[in-house]
């Protein structure tokens, strides 16, 4: 029965995609005709792939455009940079002229006093905007001079430390990610703890020095600054960075270096909580090695859910990630420091409607083997 | 004369989704339309949405076979960009009165009537196919979407023989086909 069902339907497949031969193509018209039920299928399922066509080529098209707008803003050739500086102002002030005219008018005629002042001084308020963000341009500029300064010293040291470094024997292992196209990355902190000397290694084979910035043992997080002047800093990242744990059930990935080369596994998410009911973390259905560590989780949209962390050692598939929420507040704390304040987590990501070996092309770079001695 | 022949040229890329003629409408209006959205109460992540929803427009509209704008491109996504933007700010009910600072606007409207309606399906059709779980979401999606055909598909899946593939398949599918169908009928005709 079914397998005459399925033949069935492999025949109205060939039919509407005009793949039978002619005397083939004939019969089955005939058939069409004396049977109604084939004639309904027929005409259900023309209806039904168009829609799957059409639903297939939007999703490739988004993920196009997607990829199209990633490029294009890495080029320079599109301005899409998050708002920032002068322009910032510039939409902020926009925002705060049309509040103030929806104001004035409502205020009307008793109040034409203040709506007068309003008017009167909002040009001036503009005015002084614009002169301190001038201000600020030369500030910059000033600041930059020093870091180029400092820049020379930490290279020189570098070099320096370099040729010390033949020497050094890496001992822990495990993977980092980066969260800025600045070089700042996350990994777990029981992957460099006591280490003096890390480095992190891309997928090509590329060594990075890096330092510390901040450790939280207790949510077991660790924020690296890649620090070599081989590095080139990134526009934007493919991926963003999600502030809420997705729903049970929701197939997940991760990307890391269990062995020299980078390794992609899946898995799903088992529970929004973790080992005993821990709400630092959630738990994983995935198969992880111990280099994985410190590895980003992606959802499906390729948004980081967590920092694959721990796995259980009574039974295999079992892991455990931090919730990546978490990273948000260790930056949050980093950045009491005021040398930080420019690092900005993304939480949107643009490889979202991408399939995965799409995604992974594009995340890969960015995942990092992390070394320390 | 000659810009005439190079936008039917882009439109036609366009429709086979080629690569450079995307990026070269991408780039040639992406900034107009930011600069549209941040002006009247936008942030550069709702350009990059209502931008792309516009491009969908036109991407569908020469999909169907449709190459006569009667107008240029530029014009195209800036009308459809705009009357997408006012239609999300009156959702959200705040206040817009878009100035129009470029003189050429056209009339969008039965465009975006299709694409609303296109918009429903792709949603109806989405929410199905994440509905159905796995393995039969990507079995469907890599035959239906990727056209793999049976062979490459069962050994990728790790099925012993094609013809196990295909059972599997036509198992998935006229689950998917139920769940489809059940909101189709449903929804369709009065949104």
């Amino acid at each position: 029965m079914v397998m005459d069902d399925i033949k069935i339907l492999d025949a109205v497949e060939r039919y509407i995609r005009g793949e039978m031969k002619p005397d083939e193509r004939l019969q089955f018209e005939n058939l069409r005709k004396t049977n109604a039920e084939v004639d309904q299928l027929v005409v259900e399922h023309t209806l039904f792939l168009q829609q799957m066509n059409q639903f297939g080529e939007r999703k490739n098209f988004k993920s196009s455009l997607n990829e199209v707008h990633t490029d294009l803003t890495e080029q320079g050739k599109i301005d899409s940079m998050k708002l920032k500086g002068r322009s910032k102002v510039v939409y902020l002030w926009k925002r705060y002229k049309r509040v103030a005219a929806i104001a004035a008018s409502i205020a009307g005629i008793t109040t034409i006093t203040i709506s007068a002042l309003v008017w009167a001084f909002s040009p001036r308020a503009n005015d002084n905007v614009q002169e301190m963000s001038r201000q600020l341009e030369v500030m910059k500029k000033v600041q930059r001079d020093q870091n180029a300064v400092v820049n020379d010293i930490k290279n020189q040291i570098n070099t320096d430390k370099k040729a010390e470094k033949k020497s050094i024997q890496f001992k822990s292992g495990g993977t980092g990610f980066l969260l800025d196209g600045n070089g700042y990355l996350v990994t777990n902190a029981h992957i460099i703890r006591n280490s003096k000397n890390i480095v992190v290694i891309n997928n090509k084979g590329e060594e990075f020095d890096a330092i510390v910035l901040k450790t939280d043992n207790a949510k077991d997080i660790a924020i690296l600054k890649i620090e070599d002047k081989s590095f080139k800093s990134i526009a934007s990242l493919p991926y963003g960075i999600s502030k809420t744990v997705s729903d049970v059930a929701e197939p997940i990935y991760t990307l890391g270096y269990p062995r020299n080369d980078i390794v992609y596994s899946e898995g799903y998410l088992s529970a929004r909580t973790g080992f005993n009911g821990d709400t630092l973390s959630c738990q994983l259905g995935i198969a992880a090695n111990r280099g994985n560590s410190g590895g980003p989780v992606f959802n499906h949209n390729g948004e980081v859910i967590g920092i694959l962390s721990t796995k259980e050692t009574e039974s295999e598939g079992v892991a455990f990630a931090i919730q990546s929420k978490y990273i948000f507040d260790a930056i949050d704390q980093l950045k009491k420091d005021t040398a930080y304040q420019s690092l900005k987590l993304s939480s949107k990501s643009s490889v979202r409607g991408m399939n995965k070996q799409q995604q992974v092309q594009k995340i890969q770079d960015y995942v990092f083997m992390v070394k320390g001695d | 004369m000659k810009p005439q022949t190079d936008e039917r040229a882009l439109l036609e890329g366009l429709a086979t989704s080629d690569k450079k003629a995307v990026e070269t409408i991408y780039k040639e209006n992406y900034n107009m339309v930011q600069s549209l959205i941040i002006n009247n109460n936008g942030s550069s992540d709702d350009a990059k949405d209502i931008f792309q929803e516009a491009m969908i427009v036109l991407y569908e509209k020469v999909r169907s076979g449709s190459f006569e704008l009667n107008c240029q491109i530029k014009t195209f996504v800036y009308s459809v960009s705009r009357r997408l933007w006012l239609k999300r700010l009156q959702q959200q009910n705040r206040y817009a009165a878009p100035g129009d600072s470029m003189e050429n606007v056209v009339a969008v409207e039965e465009d975006l009537e299709e694409h609303e309606q296109r918009n429903a399906e792709y949603e109806m059709m989405e929410k199905a196919v994440s509905n159905l779980g796995e393995p039969c979401k990507s079995l469907l999606e890599a035959y239906y979407l990727q056209k793999q055909n049976m062979q490459v598909i069962a050994a990728n899946f790790g099925y012993t023989n094609a013809d196990n593939a295909k059972n599997q398949k036509y198992k998935c599918l006229m689950r998917l086909k139920k769940i489809f169908f059940t909101h189709y009928k449903n929804g369709n005709g009065d949104g």
